[in-house]
């Protein structure tokens, strides 16, 4: 299989840093694939999409867009990406329209073309009705959208977006999200990383777990979460004693089931053993155990994250 | 699924002149939406240099110019000061300002960098729209440096060498203002002004001319490292009569290593900023 996006053993190391940003990635996104780098901050995820986008240097490894190194050639990389960065970065001095229509410049497009190419994006991103309006003027998600419609205006191979989400209101993600897979159903290839995980989850189709630089996992979310989560979560609260609430699960669940004992609440990894509410409800009734509530808590892409990636804050 | 691009627009490979046309074209648009400002900032302090010292001076009888004997001497003196000070002064504002804000916090610099051309190409695209701005600036000074002295103004004006050296000028000061603004980090915008922009300005040959300053040697050997100097000199020699310049081949050839010099810095300090 042949990748739009390849980075093999690749490795950066910031000069002063004592551990490597990027440490020996090895990744590969297909065509008209929408890919997730999910990772907590300080992950690698940037520096990896800054080098595959000519911004950083790696120390080591080797970055090809669409089989050609990123370092080598510059240029024919830029050609062939599309980037919406982190922060807003459109052209104030300019007009919504302006902004795209000189991009399209940028790329070799003549005055005519880069006018219909940039009037066919304000239609697809609904910004035609604002269209003359200085770029301050617009609020986050359509600042967002702009941003997008920018990136897509010459036709990238492959399309990068870093964080596109955060700091918008959920109206506008959502908005955003039906942009990104309009953009996937039309066969764009995609790398979009993220720390939200219901992102990741909604719209990739392969996500790649990135923490201290390194890969963690790499799958389908469906394949991730079978990998490393795949019992439910049963939680059980009761005000009378949790030990002997344990107990009495025990004839369900088995001795080796991994079973937390808390103050009031008992928590069991199912293990893939089917259990019905009644039953759960009958042992506890019959051990004379009054519980006060049930939850049951499917395997998450949050879990399997947080199972590879820790609980500690990163700063 | 691969969808087909818009027939005109696949296999877009535009050659490195042509994406730095499409920058200038970029920065040409946004000259002509703040045409206004971009004419009243350029205007304004040769109108008053030249009202204060040109006009009202001469009026009230108070001398100034030192071995410039007359007053009208001290005009045509002037006139190439304020030309090399608007000409300069565009490196500043036109280039070197809105880099320190696009590399510090509005990251707008973030599309063009990504252009398809070559890191160096976009700076250079930065020294020529700084070139640009500064012949414009000219044009503009040009008029009010002879309309506004009370004393007569003598010229002789090269045609040739003005119409090569003033471009060449702006050259000199768009790569000052490429230097400076991938230099300075934006919380010392101020410390531009004081250590560069006013030292430039009254140690660069505008209120006196440069071989005037025989009785004070060394400051008049320091200020060569001054490229404002030749700027000026070589407007005097190309505009004016009557008053001492310095060697016009000596001017030339320092204007050009200067050019050489900050477009080397500027664009090593641009990839700077821009790759880490």
């Amino acid at each position: 299989m042949s990748y739009v996006v390849e980075t093999i053993e690749l490795t950066k190391r910031y000069p002063g840093a004592a551990e490597n940003a990027v440490d020996a990635l090895n990744l590969g996104v297909g065509a008209g694939e929408l890919f997730g780098l999910l990772g907590p901050n300080g992950a690698g995820k940037t520096t990896t999409t800054s080098i595959l986008t000519t911004r950083v240097r790696p120390t080591s490894g080797q970055a090809l867009i669409n089989g050609v190194d990123v370092l080598a050639s510059p240029a024919a990389t830029k050609r062939a990406i599309g980037v919406v960065p982190q922060s807003n970065t459109l052209d104030r001095s300019l007009s919504v329209f302006e902004n795209l229509y000189f991009h399209g410049r940028y790329f070799g497009m003549d005055a005519k073309t880069a006018r219909f190419e940039a009037a066919f994006r304000l239609e697809q991103f609904r910004l035609a009705e604002r269209k003359n309006v200085p770029v301050a003027a617009l609020s986050g998600g359509m600042a967002q959208r702009l941003m997008v419609a920018r990136a897509m205006l010459h036709y990238p191979a492959v399309l990068f977006l870093d964080e596109p989400t955060s700091g918008l209101d959920p109206q506008s993600r959502l908005a955003l999200w039906d942009v990104l897979r309009e953009l996937h159903s039309t066969g764009q290839t995609i790398v979009l990383t993220t720390h939200y995980m219901e992102e990741a989850e909604e719209l990739c189709d392969r996500i790649a777990i990135m923490d201290k630089g390194r890969l963690l996992a790499l799958g389908t979310a469906a394949a991730l979460k079978d990998s490393i989560a795949s019992t439910s979560r049963l939680k059980l609260t009761t005000k009378g004693s949790s030990a002997a609430l344990a107990a009495s699960l025990e004839t369900i669940f088995g001795t080796d089931a991994r079973t937390h004992i808390g103050e009031h609440s008992v928590t069991v990894d199912t293990d893939g053993v089917v259990v019905s509410m009644q039953s759960l409800l009958q042992r506890a009734t019959d051990a004379g155990i009054e519980l006060s509530g049930i939850t049951v808590e499917e395997p998450s892409l949050e879990r399997v994250f947080i199972e590879l990636t820790g609980r500690e804050l990163r700063d | 699924m691969k969808v087909a691009a818009h027939p005109s627009t696949s296999r877009l490979a535009p050659s490195t002149p042509k994406v730095i046309l499409a920058l200038l074209g970029r920065d040409v648009r946004v000259l002509r939406k703040q045409a206004r400002v971009f004419i009243i900032r350029t205007a304004m302090q040769p109108l008053l240099l030249m009202f204060v010292f040109t006009y009202v001076f001469p009026k009230i009888g108070q001398g100034i110019g030192g071995s410039v004997r007359s007053a009208s001497g001290f005009s045509t003196l002037l006139v190439a000061g304020v030309l090399g000070i608007s000409i300069i002064f565009q490196g500043i504002q036109a280039v070197a300002l809105p880099l320190v804000q696009e590399f510090g916090f509005s990251k707008e610099i973030e599309d063009r960098v990504l252009a398809p051309a070559p890191n160096w190409a976009i700076a250079v695209e930065k020294i020529l729209s700084g070139a640009l701005q500064a012949c414009l600036a000219a044009l503009i000074v040009f008029p009010i440096a002879l309309v506004v002295p009370a004393t007569p103004i003598h010229l002789h004006i090269n045609f040739f060498a003005i119409v090569l050296f003033v471009p060449l000028a702006g050259l000199v000061s768009g790569a000052l203002g490429l230097t400076i603004g991938t230099l300075v980090p934006p919380t010392q915008i101020p410390l531009i002004f004081a250590i560069i922009v006013l030292p430039i300005t009254f140690l660069g040959a505008v209120y006196y001319p440069w071989s005037a300053l025989s009785p004070i040697p060394w400051l008049k050997y320091l200020i060569l490292l001054n490229p404002l100097v030749y700027i000026n000199e070589g407007l005097r020699a190309f505009l004016t009569t009557g008053i001492v310049h310095m060697n016009t081949a000596a001017i030339i050839v320092a204007s050009v290593a200067f050019l050489a010099l900050l477009t080397a810095a500027g664009i090593r300090g641009f990839e700077k900023r821009i790759v880490s």
